[in-house]
């Protein structure tokens, strides 16, 4: 068994090695190494059945006797449920299991708060009230309708500012505070705003955005004997099995996660939620199988969101740019319970990005009587980023620096929370130069407004994580025809994932992609992988794979050394032919080895291995947009955005721009006209559709260039891979907020920026409109 | 319970229906035809487009009753005898797609586009679009796709 060395904790304290997996001794890509299937565009491996209508959902999945569920929902933003009577419910013709606080099991408790399965306090419009499973949707629907209940309501708290009154209604008896508040400070911050000799002080309000994934969230169960099968839409195999199996009583074993592919899910499937158990429960209790997808309502409601915030910013400067301090208060709005998962890390960009000695935040979480937050495309940072980079903007203006200057001056090389190296030092600079310079930043000359419509631009910044970590396991398999099975545990949320690990085991093992298939997506089939979440597919699973395709390449050459009577390190493959190193004639095909083999099969393993301990591992990006705001009509139009992120060694050229560009379009989304609007009198959410919940269409879209930033990481893993799924979103909004104030000389410190703020704006600050050339400063430039 | 006939890629069809039946269940839960999908309950987002009668029509916005006597092609009745359509090879080709939810949708609407326009520009293959959503890929690698085809080089 080859070996990995893990840290395990004993009492709590002494850490002792074992060791599982084999990862040291690899090779490593180093900048220099030349590629064949590495960095080239690669179409999508399962493109074929994606463009057939043949990938298999969820939702897709057809077994026999199967019935469909649906659920009972709270119409109320906070009640209790007096009585729930759902006799004349079954005995409707076709109805088959019905489950609410009458009869589900009462120790499955949900969320953080450890409220039950279906509880009796309903805390936010779409709670779940009962679960009906028939033989179809119709008749599922149709019994919801004929079960009483008897709901008390009680008072309830939709406004944060509302939430925090001491007279507040409470959303959870311990009352509306998630918990203390989350304090970092390094040097002494309120000295740093003294020593400033500008300050910017200024409140920055973010709202609450649904993921809406095109494929709601949902599963299909069936529980037979003491077998639990879930095809589950999830980017997490693993952790459903593990919750639901613990939920249920289950042994592991006894329960199987398939994803073959999912709709989307940007961080709101990286935990099960309700209706999965709901959905076995169901399955369990009528002995068929069961489907349970939400609708699109349902899943406005009751599937996650991206926590509101109010973050209060100072940031105080010397005269020539240098940040003396840096403080944020915020506060995240979770809704009315927490989930789990990815947390919404608002404070950290505020302690990361720039250099400054002085830092102070206090984060706190707040409950409202709404839907539940959850992790979404960079939890925390799109929100921090929408703030910290217009306020540095605002800063910039102050100083008449040169945004861009103003950032070159408080560049961070370091890791100033934990005081150790970043292990790319300069990638932020790099993104910084390719964006500029693919965009004309320094030379840009802004037109001559044409009627109403002003022209501007802006440049906004981020950090993230996203360098992949252990465990994740990969099985490479030689076939005796020299085909190849990569076998892991992990998923492909949308992103591709099956076509960049074809790539990392394509390239190791020195054979076209064509020859390649990657089996990903049951738990039952694959070693363990983690949730697909944080940026870390590729840069966690890729290793493992690059590790497994290495060892199944030591044996494989072993075996050849033997045939041609050499030694194995004489021994290269190049597209599918083991050769001799300068015997061009001494060769063999990769199929002859393993056809000599055969039936026995030459199976590498490989482990992720552990990160650098003595490096900060990072990813860095930089946007510039120009757009065009009308003054008149308050509509602002973005035009075009440059992007440069880093990401690592870029292992499929097109799948980084693909990122990208989804990326860009959610945070033009969430800059300006995605926002869940709720009613604060009554509760109701009044656009939990894609009607009136605008997520952007193909007229919304800019002009969109990506610049490759191909930087290979070694401190992250030997594939120089590092994430690239969420960052693309971070820095648009506020960019595109700078460039709003560059062309009209209006700060719009809310988002969405919504027209009726721009224009209430603009008749406050009629004056601005005059200047019909706000100034783009061009002075010290760096 | 009403009986339809209709004629589904290029097969007779006959079932008996419920009235309410939408076409898209039709499709996906009568005759596990389940390429094309759904995502609202309000007809805005197109993932549900099939081609009816020679138009691309939202399937969630027709009762299956409705489509009695029609001849409806879906994304599974596109490709002919293993030959990928122009269009789906392009979209396979140019990355048009990530999780692949909107693809079967997308296809549907945007071969219709081009055929009833072979010429057409980037404008209005972005206007033609306008109501198929993607949550995913940015809408980029869709137009070029689309604009491949109508530039021949499809398939
Ligand atoms: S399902 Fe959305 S338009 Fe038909
Ligand atoms: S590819 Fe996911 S919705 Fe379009």
């Amino acid at each position: 068994m080859p070996i990995q060395h893990i840290k395990v904790l004993r009492n709590g304290t002494d850490e002792e090695e074992l060791k599982v997996v084999e990862t040291t001794g690899l090779p490593t890509w180093d900048a220099d190494t030349k590629f064949t299937v590495v960095g080239r565009p690669q179409s999508r491996l399962e493109g074929l059945e994606k463009v057939t209508g043949r990938a298999r959902y969820s939702y897709d999945v057809r077994l026999s006797g199967q019935l469909y569920a649906a659920v009972l929902r709270s119409p109320y933003p906070h009640a209790r449920i007096r009585h729930i009577d759902t006799t004349k419910a079954e005995q409707l013709p076709g109805v088959h299991a019905i489950l609410s606080s009458a009869n589900a099991p009462d120790d499955i408790t949900w969320y953080e708060e450890k409220s039950k399965l279906f509880d009796k306090t309903l805390r936010f419009i779409g709670d779940e009230v009962a679960a009906v499973a028939a033989e179809s949707e119709e008749f599922a629907q149709d019994a919801l309708r004929l079960i009483e209940v008897a709901y008390e309501p009680l008072p309830f708290v939709i406004e944060v500012e509302a939430a925090l009154q001491p007279d507040a209604p409470r959303v959870h008896d311990k009352g509306n505070r998630v918990d203390e508040p989350t304090i970092y400070e390094r040097g002494n911050a309120a000295a740093g705003l003294r020593e400033a000799d500008v300050v910017i002080e200024q409140t920055y309000t973010t709202q609450t955005a649904v993921h809406n994934s095109l494929e709601p969230h949902g599963c299909t169960a069936f529980w037979e004997g003491d077998q639990l099968t879930l095809w589950e839409s999830t980017q997490g195999i693993f952790e459903t099995r593990e919750q639901v199996a613990e939920k249920l009583g289950l042994p592991e074993h006894h329960v199987r996660v398939v994803k073959e592919h999912m709709g989307g899910g940007f961080g709101s499937k990286q935990v099960p939620w309700k209706q999965t158990v709901i959905a076995a429960l169901l399955s369990k209790q009528s002995g068929h199988p069961v489907q349970l997808m939400l609708d699109r309502e349902a899943e406005n409601l009751a599937a996650g969101n991206r926590n509101a915030t109010v973050q209060r910013v100072r940031l105080g400067a010397k005269r020539d740019g240098t940040l003396t301090a840096i403080l944020a208060d915020i506060q995240v709005v979770v809704g009315a319970y927490m989930v789990g998962g990815e947390a919404s890390e608002v404070n950290g960009m505020y302690e990361r990005l720039y250099r400054c000695p002085n830092v102070r935040t206090e984060q706190i979480g707040v409950y409202i009587n709404a839907g539940p937050c959850v992790a979404f495309r960079a939890p925390g940072h799109v929100e921090a980023a929408f703030a910290l980079e217009a306020a540095m903007d605002e800063l910039a203006r102050a100083l008449q620096l040169d945004p861009l200057t103003l950032r070159n001056r408080n560049y961070s090389e370091i890791d100033q929370k934990k005081e150790k190296p970043l292990s790319m030092p300069n990638a932020l600079q790099v993104c910084y130069e390719r964006a500029t310079a693919a965009f004309g930043w320094q030379t840009y000359q802004r037109p001559a407004p044409t009627g109403p419509k002003r022209r501007g631009i802006g440049i906004a910044a981020h950090e993230w994580g996203g360098s992949g970590q252990p465990p994740a396991y990969a099985w490479i398999k030689l076939n005796g025809d020299g085909t190849v099975d990569v076998v892991t545990g992990t998923q492909d949320i949308g992103t591709g994932a099956r076509t960049g690990l074809a790539q990392v085991a394509a390239e190791v093992l020195g054979l076209p992609i064509e020859q390649i298939s990657v089996h990903l997506g049951d738990t039952a089939k694959g070693p363990y992988s983690p949730t697909s979440a944080g940026s870390s597919t590729q840069a966690s699973v890729g290793p493992a794979v690059f590790a497994a395709a290495v060892e199944a390449k030591r044996q494989l050459l072993e075996v050849a050394a033997k045939l041609l009577e050499e030694e194995p390190e004489r021994l290269e493959i190049r597209d599918g032919v083991v050769m001799v190193e300068g015997e061009p004639e001494n060769k063999l095909t990769v199929a002859e080895v393993t056809g000599r083999l055969a039936p026995h099969m030459i199976i590498g393993q490989g482990a992720r291995g552990p990160n650098a301990k003595d490096k900060t591992i990072r990813t860095f990006g930089a946007q510039c947009v120009e757009v065009e705001v009308d003054v008149e009509t308050g509509e602002i139009t973005v035009l075009r955005v440059v992007a440069a992120h880093d990401c690592g060694r870029i292992i499929n050229p097109t799948m980084v721009d693909s990122q990208v560009f989804g990326g860009i379009t959610q945070g033009v989304g969430f800059a300006l006209t995605e926002e869940r609007i709720v009613d604060e009198k009554r509760g109701l959410v009044l656009n939990a559709n894609l009607e009136e919940y605008k997520i952007p269409t193909v007229a919304d879209i800019p002009q969109m260039t990506n610049v490759p930033v191909n930087l290979p990481d070694l401190a992250a893993n030997p594939t120089g891979v590092k994430g690239i799924g969420e960052p693309p979103l971070v820095p648009t909004a506020p960019a595109i907020a700078n460039a709003v104030f560059d062309a009209i000389g209006v700060r719009l410190r809310h988002a969405p920026l919504s027209r009726r703020q721009l224009l209430a704006a603009l008749a406050t600050q009629a004056e601005s409109i005059d200047k019909s050339a706000p100034p783009h400063t061009q002075e010290g430039q760096s | 319970m009403t009986q339809v006939s209709l004629t589904v890629n290029g097969s007779p069809v006959t079932r008996e229906v419920e009235p309410r039946l939408l076409l898209v269940d039709f499709l996906r839960d009568t005759l596990g035809l389940t390429g094309t999908n759904i995502a609202c309950d309000t007809s805005q987002c197109g993932a549900c487009t099939i081609h009816m009668d020679g138009m691309a029509v939202k399937s969630c916005t027709v009762l299956a009753v409705q489509a009695d006597g029609s001849t409806l092609t879906t994304i599974e009745g596109l490709a002919t005898n293993g030959v990928l359509n122009p269009m789906q090879q392009a979209f396979w080709d140019q990355h048009g797609l990530q999780c692949g939810f909107c693809t079967p949708g997308m296809i549907m609407a945007a071969t219709k586009l081009v055929e009833n326009n072979p010429h057409i520009t980037e404008a209005e293959i972005r206007h033609g679009l306008e109501g198929n959503m993607c949550r995913c890929t940015g809408y980029q690698n869709i137009v070029n796709a689309v604009a491949q085809v109508a530039a021949g080089k499809g398939g």
